[in-house]
């Protein structure tokens, strides 16, 4: 792989593996794969193989045991670009309003300043919470809530958004509704985005490229582009367009092939 | 608003009476106890000079409160009780946190604390009048061992039940260990603080009263004592009286900070 000038975010080989007292369990094996600037990849394959894993090493939480990481042609120790992580639940604090659950990352890097602040709050306006600034995280429904766990990883300005199934948890008609939404949001930012996920028509009407791995201990199997011939490009479109089935048939034969 | 119909009405009638019954019932037992208390003492049913009788406990609080010797008893109990429990809330909270920061910490220390929070804590008294003499630190340290090893124990449990997935967003956030602790385990665990607040401002009482017996020449511990040695009945029981009474207001004020800080927080 020639070195790219746009390559945000570059994988090389990554393995990792969990240890404890039984033995170890190899999670990821020889993983590679690069993004562009502005890229929404999903990545898919079936429960347990280690999505979240892979997440977590490219946040930084977990360490790689072998391979590298680059991002802007950095390593990732040593990048200084902002990452934003949106989680399966939204963990949305009850304790604190709205509005100082979304400035809590601000808080925690010393960032909260007038500029930051009233960033916060433009967000907030735009994405529609405005009213709810004020109001405790049980007053809201499952999918403004997902919004607002939105606006606080997006009001760090992240470079590159990691999603680890941040709709699994909402009923299934929230979450095609909030999947949508929040995927045109994160179009309009213009992020980087990965998105982890076992919903296949989900990953379709999101990405431009799906990921497909397979299982424990997983690698990647293939790599699909997905191109709609659509005038105006968004998830309810592609889930009505001719080839949305067959992306959706071809994935999911890749995935029960290993199976 | 809407008319309430027949059924709800009928329901909060019921309520309410159930509410009344409760109410009356239970001022009904403590005047019913007294009035027999005090009939049977003045016909000699029972012994007066061992039963005393509530007129003659009543009688002694009256003299004892103008010579002002009570105010000095129930201060300094109150005093002892006081220090001793923000004692044990600040060292709880701090030897929490301690085992929290370092799982190999409390790994190392945990058959210690379980011991120690075994113990009856009454056995530590005599050692400590021994250690510490005979003055008012001792009783307060007495009050303070009753509860502290408990309350450290259900804190750092309560610390370490805090959900990883929330921990795990403050370290997404590019937050620390630090973080973690200020900004979820600390306001996640409040009712968890007020609970072993409830529970230790009993126990601080307890063992004060403890350590009253032992090693003092004031409180209301020292009262009961000392009345029971120069069978002096009227003082032990308005002793046991005005501790009741002091449980249950120390009580009632922690309940009001917890409505407080349900409201403000």
């Amino acid at each position: 792989m020639e070195p790219n000038k746009d390559q945000i975010l570059e994988l090389k080989s990554v393995h990792y593996a969990y240890h404890n007292m039984d033995g170890e369990t190899t999670a990821l094996t020889d993983i590679s794969f690069a993004m562009k600037e502005g890229e929404f990849v999903a990545i898919v394959g079936p429960s347990g193989c280690g999505k979240s894993t892979l997440l977590s090493i490219i946040a930084g939480l977990l360490e790689p045991e072998k391979g590298l990481i680059k991002i802007n042609g950095k390593y990732l120790r040593e990048s200084t670009t902002n990452i934003g992580y949106m989680l399966q639940h939204d963990q949305l604090f009850e304790w604190r309003t709205i509005y100082h659950n979304v400035i809590l990352g601000l808080e925690v890097q010393h960032m909260l300043t007038t500029k930051t602040k009233a960033k916060a709050h433009e967000l907030l306006d735009t994405y529609g919470l405005k009213q709810f600034e004020n109001a405790r995280p049980s007053e809201l429904s499952g999918g403004m809530r997902q919004r607002a766990a939105l606006v606080r990883t997006l009001v760090l300005e992240p470079d590159i958004l990691l999603l680890d199934e941040p709709f699994s948890a909402l009923d299934y008609q929230t979450r095609l509704r909030v999947g949508d939404d929040i995927g045109q949001i994160i179009r309009n930012e213009h992020k980087t985005a990965i998105l982890v996920t076992h919903d296949l028509s989900e990953a379709i009407s999101l990405a431009d490229r799906v990921i497909i791995l397979t299982s424990r201990p997983a690698t990647i199997q293939q790599t699909l582009p997905l191109i709609f011939d659509l005038k105006k490009d968004t998830p309810l479109n592609r889930r009505n367009a001719p080839e949305f089935k067959n992306y959706f048939n071809l994935i999911w034969k890749e995935l029960n092939e290993n199976e | 608003m809407n008319e309430l119909s027949v059924e709800q009405k009928k329901f909060l009638h019921i309520q309410k009476r159930h509410r009344r019954v409760v109410g009356v019932s239970r001022v009904l037992i403590l005047l019913s106890f007294l009035f027999i208390w005090e009939f049977t003492a003045n016909t000699g049913i029972i012994d007066s000079f061992i039963f005393s009788s509530p007129s003659k406990i009543a009688l002694c609080f009256w003299e004892m409160t103008l010579d002002g010797t009570i105010f000095l008893h129930i201060g300094v109990t109150l005093y002892e009780t006081v220090v001793s429990f923000f004692l044990v809330i600040a060292v709880s909270i701090l030897a929490a946190v301690a085992l929290w920061f370092s799982s190999k910490l409390s790994e190392i220390l945990d058959p210690y604390m379980v011991v120690l929070n075994s113990l009856p804590k009454s056995a530590l008294a005599p050692l400590l009048i021994v250690w510490l003499g005979a003055n008012q630190t001792t009783i307060i340290v007495a009050g303070m061992s009753v509860a502290i090893f408990g309350s450290i124990l259900s804190l750092y449990s309560s610390f370490s039940s805090v959900d990883p997935e929330k921990i795990k967003l403050i370290y997404t956030l590019r937050g620390n260990r630090f973080h973690a602790l200020t900004k979820v385990v600390l306001p996640s665990s409040l009712p968890a603080i007020i609970n072993i607040m409830k529970v230790n401002i009993g126990l601080c009482l307890v063992g004060v009263v403890i350590g009253e017996f032992l090693a003092a020449r004031s409180g209301l511990g020292y009262l009961i004592i000392y009345s029971s040695q120069v069978f002096k009945m009227d003082w032990l029981l308005l002793g046991i009286v005005l501790l009741c009474l002091m449980a249950m207001v120390l009580y009632a004020l922690i309940s009001l900070l917890e409505k407080w800080c349900v409201k403000h927080y």
